[in-house]
Order: C-alpha cells, then sequence, then structure tokens
C-alpha cells in the first residue's frame, strides 16, 4: 500500500502550472504527434526510410545515443565536484544530476530501438530469455552497463525524494554507497560507448586508444553546461541555493575538461597528419573534403569554431563570472559537442567505406523527425521529473488526506 | 479503502489489456511462433524439423512453389576454401548476377554479394581510388585490373564477434552463416567486417516469382525478411551437396577456384602451395579462406 501511495500521492503534481508549462506540454506533444508519424513510416516500411544503406550502415541514430551516453555520464560525475568542494546543496545537485542521467539513458537507449531492423526482436538481448553475447560483444556490454546504470540512478533518485516527501531522513548509507557505484559507472557507460566503435580494426577512424578518454573529456563538457544552466534556472525561480562560486567551479572544471579534450584532439590529429598514412582518409573527408564530396565540412568547422569560442569564454575569469558569457559558452560547448557527436563521429567512421566507395550521408525527415519524437519524450520525462522534484524539495508539497495511520504513529514516536 | 478499490480495477485492465494482446495475437499464430522461435543453435532436431516443415508451407502457399529446405550440417573433414585468380578476372560480372539469382537476393532494393573493383594496375590494390560503378562498352579496360570482394569467410570473423545476440556464427567447415530469424538487425556485423561483405535489407527484399530459386538452406539462400543482415555463404545450399558455388561455376574466364582445404589432392590447395597467393587487408588479421592469385 505504501509502495503505491507515494506516486498516487504525487501524480497531481504534473497537472499543476501556469500557462507557460501548459504550453511547453502542447509544444512537446505537437513535436511527438509529428515524430511519431515518421517513425511509425519507418516501422512500416523498413529502415529504408533512413538515407543510411550497406555503406554508411549506422549514422545520424547512433550519433545521438553516443551524445546522450556522455549526456547520462557527465551529469553524475559533477556529483564529485559537489562532495569535494562540500556545496551546500548536495543533495539536490545529486537529485537533478542524476534525474538528467536518467533522461539521457531513457532517450539513448530510445535510439538503439530505433536504429534497429527488428526492434521486436529486442528480446534477444536480454540476459535469461535471449542469447546475449556475452563478453565478447561490446553492444551487449553497452546495454547492460546502461540498464544497471538506469536502475541505480532510479533507486536513488526515487527514495530520496520519497524520504523528503515524509519527512524523514534518508538511508545515508543506501545512498552514498549507490551514489560512489554511479560514478564510476559513469564512468564506464561512456568508456564501454566508445569501446563499441574502437574496437574494431576495420575502421581506422575508430581505432584509436584515445577514443574513451576523448568521449569522456567532450561529455564533461556537454553535460555540465545543461545543469549550469539549469541551477540558474532553478536559483531563479525556486529555493534551490547554489553560490555564484558553486556555479564558476563547474564552469571553471569544464575549462579543465575542455582543454583536455582540445589536446586529446590535437594529438590525434598530429599522429594522422603527420604520419600521413591512408588513415588519414577519413580525418580529410571530415575537415576538408574528399573532392567534390564535402558534405560534412561545414558541420565539422562549424564544431569546432563554436567549441573554441566557448573554450576561450570560459577559460577568461571576467567572461566566465559574467553569467551572459558564461551561458552563451555553456550553448556553444552543448551544440559543439552534439554536432561532434552526432554527425562528426559516426559518419566519416563509414566514409569511405571499406571498400573506398563514397556514399554521401544527410538525414532523411524521417531520421529527424524519428530523433524529434525521442528527444521530445525525453524532454517531457524531465520536465515532469524536475516539475515533482521541486513541489517536493522546495515548495514542501505535501497531500491534503492524512496518512496512513501506521505512519502517523511512527512520526509521533 | 480507495486503494483497495483503485487497485483491483488496475489489476483488472491489466488483466483485460493481457487478454486482448493474447487474442490480437492468436489472429496470426505464425507470426507469434516466428517471434518467439529461438536461436538456431539451441534448437532441438525434431524442432528443425518442425520449422522446415513449417517454412515449405509458407512458400508454397507466398509463392505458390514446392520448397526444398535443407538444414544439412557441416561434412566432418572438409574446409573450404576459395581462391581467385586476378590474372585472368576482366570484370565482367557475370558472378555477381549468378550470385543474385542463385541466393534469391532482392532485386529491389538491390543487393549484390559480389563487389567487383575496378582498379588501377598502376596503383595496385588500392581501395581508396577503386571504382565499384565502372561502365565501360567493353571489359577490361586498358590499364585496369579487377578485384572481386565477397565474404572472405575469416578464420578469425570480427563480424561474429562483435554480434550481441550471436545471431551469426562460423560453422565447423568454415562457412560464416546468419540466422535470419535470431538477426535483431543491429549492423554492428556491419561496422566490423572489412570487406564490406554483409547486407541489409533496408526494405522488404523483393524476388520475382518466377525466378525464385526454390533449392534453398536454412543458413543461406532462402528468403528473407527485411530487417536482417544478409551475406555470401559460399552457396551452403550447394557446397554441402558437393556442387561448386554459383559463381565458380558462372565465371567465364575460369578465374574463379573452390575446395577442400584440408584435402592436399585439392585443387585450392596446389594453388595456395604453387602460385604467388595474397589475402585482402592482411594486417587486419582476419586469415581469410578467399585467397588472391596470380595464375599467369
Amino acid at each position: 500500500m505504501k509502495l503505491t501511495q507515494f506516486p498516487r500521492s504525487i501524480l497531481p503534481i504534473l497537472s499543476r502550472g501556469n500557462r507557460g508549462y501548459y504550453a511547453w506540454l502542447l509544444f512537446l506533444l505537437l513535436i511527438m504527434v509529428w515524430g511519431a508519424g515518421g517513425y511509425a513510416k519507418q516501422l512500416n516500411h523498413g529502415l529504408v526510410t533512413t538515407n543510411m544503406r550497406d555503406s554508411v550502415s549506422w549514422a545520424f541514430y547512433i550519433g545521438n545515443f553516443t551524445f546522450l551516453v556522455g549526456i547520462a555520464a557527465a551529469a553524475v560525475m559533477l556529483v564529485i565536484p559537489a562532495y569535494i568542494y562540500n556545496w551546500k546543496p548536495i543533495k539536490e545537485i545529486v537529485i537533478f544530476g542524476e534525474l538528467l542521467a536518467i533522461c539521457a539513458v531513457v532517450m539513448s537507449i530510445g535510439f538503439i530501438v530505433v536504429d534497429i531492423g527488428n526492434p521486436l526482436r529486442f528480446w534477444h538481448m536480454l540476459p535469461g530469455i535471449g542469447t546475449m553475447n556475452f563478453p565478447s560483444s561490446m553492444l551487449s556490454w553497452d546495454f547492460f552497463v546502461l540498464l544497471t546504470y538506469l536502475c541505480i540512478n532510479l533507486v536513488v533518485v526515487i527514495h530520496l525524494l520519497h524520504r523528503i516527501f515524509i519527512k524523514k531522513d534518508y538511508n545515508k548509507k543506501l545512498v552514498l554507497t549507490l551514489v560512489f557505484v554511479s560514478i564510476p559507472m559513469a564512468v564506464a557507460i561512456h568508456t564501454v560507448t566508445a569501446f563499441l566503435y574502437n574496437a574494431i580494426p576495420a575502421r581506422p577512424f575508430w581505432n584509436s586508444a584515445l577514443l574513451a578518454p576523448r568521449f569522456l573529456a567532450s561529455a564533461f563538457c556537454s553535460g555540465p553546461a545543461i545543469l549550469l544552466i539549469l541551477f540558474q534556472l532553478l536559483r531563479k525561480f525556486t529555493r534551490f541555493e547554489i553560490k555564484d562560486e558553486a556555479i564558476w567551479t563547474i564552469a571553471e572544471l569544464m575549462v579543465y575538461a575542455m582543454f583536455i579534450y582540445l589536446f586529446f584532439s590535437v594529438a590525434e590529429l598530429f599522429k594522422e597528419f603527420y604520419s600521413g598514412t591512408e588513415h588519414l582518409l577519413y580525418w580529410q573527408y571530415l575537415l576538408f573534403g574528399i573532392g567534390d564530396n564535402k558534405e560534412l565540412v561545414p558541420y565539422s568547422w562549424a564544431s569546432i569554431i563554436m567549441g573554441c569560442i566557448a573554450f576561450v569564454l570560459f577559460l577568461v575569469p571576467k567572461t566566465r563570472k559574467n553569467f551572459t558569457t558564461l551561458n552563451i559558452g555553456a550553448v556553444l560547448i552543448y551544440a559543439s559537442v552534439y554536432v561532434e557527436k552526432g554527425i562528426a563521429l559516426i559518419i566519416p567512421g563509414f566514409t569511405p567505406d571499406v571498400l573506398g566507395q563514397i556514399y554521401v550521408y544527410t538525414p532523411s525527415m524521417i531520421e529527424i523527425r524519428t530523433a524529434a519524437l525521442i528527444f521530445s519524450v525525453g524532454f517531457l520525462v524531465f520536465t515532469f521529473l524536475v516539475k515533482i522534484a521541486i513541489a517536493i524539495i522546495f515548495e514542501d508539497y505535501r497531500v491534503e488526506e492524512p496518512m496512513p495511520e501506521q505512519q502517523q504513529t511512527l512520526e509521533k514516536a | 479503502m480507495k486503494e483497495d478499490k483503485s487497485r483491483r480495477s488496475f489489476l483488472k485492465n491489466m488483466a483485460l489489456a493481457a487478454g486482448s494482446a493474447i487474442a490480437l495475437s492468436g489472429c496470426d499464430m505464425k507470426a507469434l511462433d516466428h517471434f518467439l522461435q529461438k536461436n538456431f543453435r539451441t534448437l532441438s532436431k525434431a524442432e528443425v524439423d518442425e520449422i522446415i516443415t513449417s517454412l515449405q508451407l509458407e512458400y508454397k502457399n507466398k509463392y505458390g512453389k514446392d520448397f526444398t529446405v535443407s538444414a544439412k550440417p557441416a561434412t566432418d573433414g572438409i574446409l573450404f576454401g576459395y581462391a581467385l585468380d586476378l590474372s585472368r578476372c576482366i570484370g565482367c560480372r557475370k558472378c555477381v548476377y549468378a550470385c543474385v539469382e542463385e541466393n534469391n537476393q532482392s532485386r529491389g532494393p538491390q543487393i549484390h554479394w559480389i563487389q567487383v573493383l575496378q582498379m588501377e594496375k598502376e596503383k595496385g590494390i588500392d581501395f581508396a581510388d577503386s571504382d565499384v560503378h565502372y561502365n565501360p562498352e567493353k571489359v577490361p579496360e586498358e590499364g585496369h585490373f579487377y578485384l572481386p570482394v565477397q565474404c572472405q569467410q575469416c578464420r578469425n570473423p570480427q563480424c561474429t564477434t562483435v554480434c550481441p545476440v550471436k545471431a551469426t556464427w562460423q560453422e565447423p567447415d568454415g562457412i560464416v552463416v546468419v540466422d535470419y530469424n535470431w538477426c535483431i538487425g543491429c549492423r554492428y556485423c556491419m561496422a566490423a567486417c572489412p570487406y564490406g561483405a554483409r547486407h541489409f535489407n533496408w526494405a522488404e527484399p523483393s524476388v520475382p516469382e518466377d525466378e525464385m530459386n526454390t533449392n534453398v538452406h536454412y543458413l543461406g539462400n532462402r528468403p528473407r525478411m527485411k530487417g536482417v543482415v544478409e551475406k555470401c555463404t559460399f552457396c551452403i545450399q550447394r557446397v554441402r551437396e558437393g556442387r561448386y558455388p554459383a559463381c565458380v561455376e558462372v565465371c567465364p574466364v575460369g578465374a574463379r577456384k573452390f575446395g577442400n582445404l584440408l584435402d592436399p589432392e585439392s585443387e585450392i590447395r596446389y594453388i595456395l602451395e604453387n602460385k604467388r597467393v595474397l589475402v585482402l587487408k592482411q594486417e587486419l588479421n582476419t586469415q581469410p579462406k578467399f585467397y588472391y592469385f596470380f595464375g599467369v
């Protein structure tokens, strides 16, 4: 009874809100309907409705998947500085970081589901009833760590919120243990995702030991960028208290991450361009194009330029401590990593293909609509979760009806 | 009390939903059977026989023809190997189309298990400067040579390692096969294959009814469904019956050789021992059993 009571009493939160809230929900709903129409076509006719073909057999969906795994990883790693610097709202930072992680994992699994040819056969991958190719397939590892990570974060968040809701102290031992497990898990999910690509020698573009470290560094740029903005919004509209210094510290940590990311990328580029082997081909396609095929060039340079501007904005103390420039930087670094992971990572891995042929890939409208569907579902889930969390943490949301007797007696005692 | 009531109605709704799901699937038991079918390698002999009988019936209904669906296993003492004479191949692509017909490959969207690359003699084997879409009036073209690429049937196949659900594996006779009913269509094997030898059914495959080859193997050329990966199996339906693959049979210049690597008297062994032989992308340690050689 206690189990169903909590969700039932918090559900009414979702229907409370001002016009802006309802407009946002309506907007998400419209996008969802538009996106679902696209995905329905894909389900009906097959992946031929995407622009992927044998030459470029993974593309936009898998790029989005990779990006979101990074967001999920970075959101939780933000818990470390919260502990190290002993920021006051640790609990809140943990909760909002993990909420973001949960939504990001849900979306990334969504992108795998829409990318596979037979989504109904998804059960083949489940341990026990299917035949997981464990431990040799990195994809089954990835699926496994993502699910575990999702479960850990769900348990922590639900436990914390439930405890605050019933006005009791949370189980420190349980939460601390799980939070400390979830931090290495966050590293693990992004590392395994990198290994997914980096372990296949057929694709020289990915076959670099630096791929996993670069993934982590780039994730640590983009993940906190969202939270940086979210924390400012929360501070403005709720009783969430986070000092300017804490926000600037996050920004400072992002500078380190960006520097490492930049350094790794330069190291990668140096090795490729100085040695100038045939592997150079893929970087060439990405940065300069091959012959008349320059499709990715605007994306790759846009990503580089946005990243560099963000780096400067975060590096210079004056612009880092100015919230306008700081937020511009956050948006730029987020966009830069999104383009890098979404387009500049997967497609050059396949172009030119293993037999040297160039197939020009750009996402089809169906792919964009399906991606919009997943993002809008993710945003909706995030909106709901954040709304519930805010109501419980900052607005002392309580249910009017009396609590069950058992709990009342417990509270009196 | 209020809670109890809502829980009861919740349970009732769940029961209704489950019931209607079963009723819906009951409309198409065949689809449900397909959906629940286990990995081919975990099936018993009796289960395989049952599946094959039902497949033959299904194909008869669908294509109006009698199919022989074989599930013949590998024979002990046989390891298939392939050799292709680069000095003879003229790039006519007869093999490509013989393969399409023999193996019921989709005509639209078009799937080719064999890809013939035109290369410049000056540059040697250089994929970056090769062309699969060459289209002159007559082949061979001056200054060029031709490199047909199909599944290299690696001894160390990366495609089977990466498959998350063990839907693809290497048979004891060295042929790498796919269980089309188990493949989830993630295409990780295509990312891992260095030879572009795996092909995906991006749409429902289409084969004209009168061109359908009815002599099929469960792990080879039987009709495929959309959303699964397929590949060259050395014509498993033929070679396990002691015949040559279709591409070997059709080659007008005799550039293609096939045989048992474990038989010291075989032609393939003669070639390996007496000719200059190379394999593609040797540095990747995939150890192909598909050898290119110079016969003259």
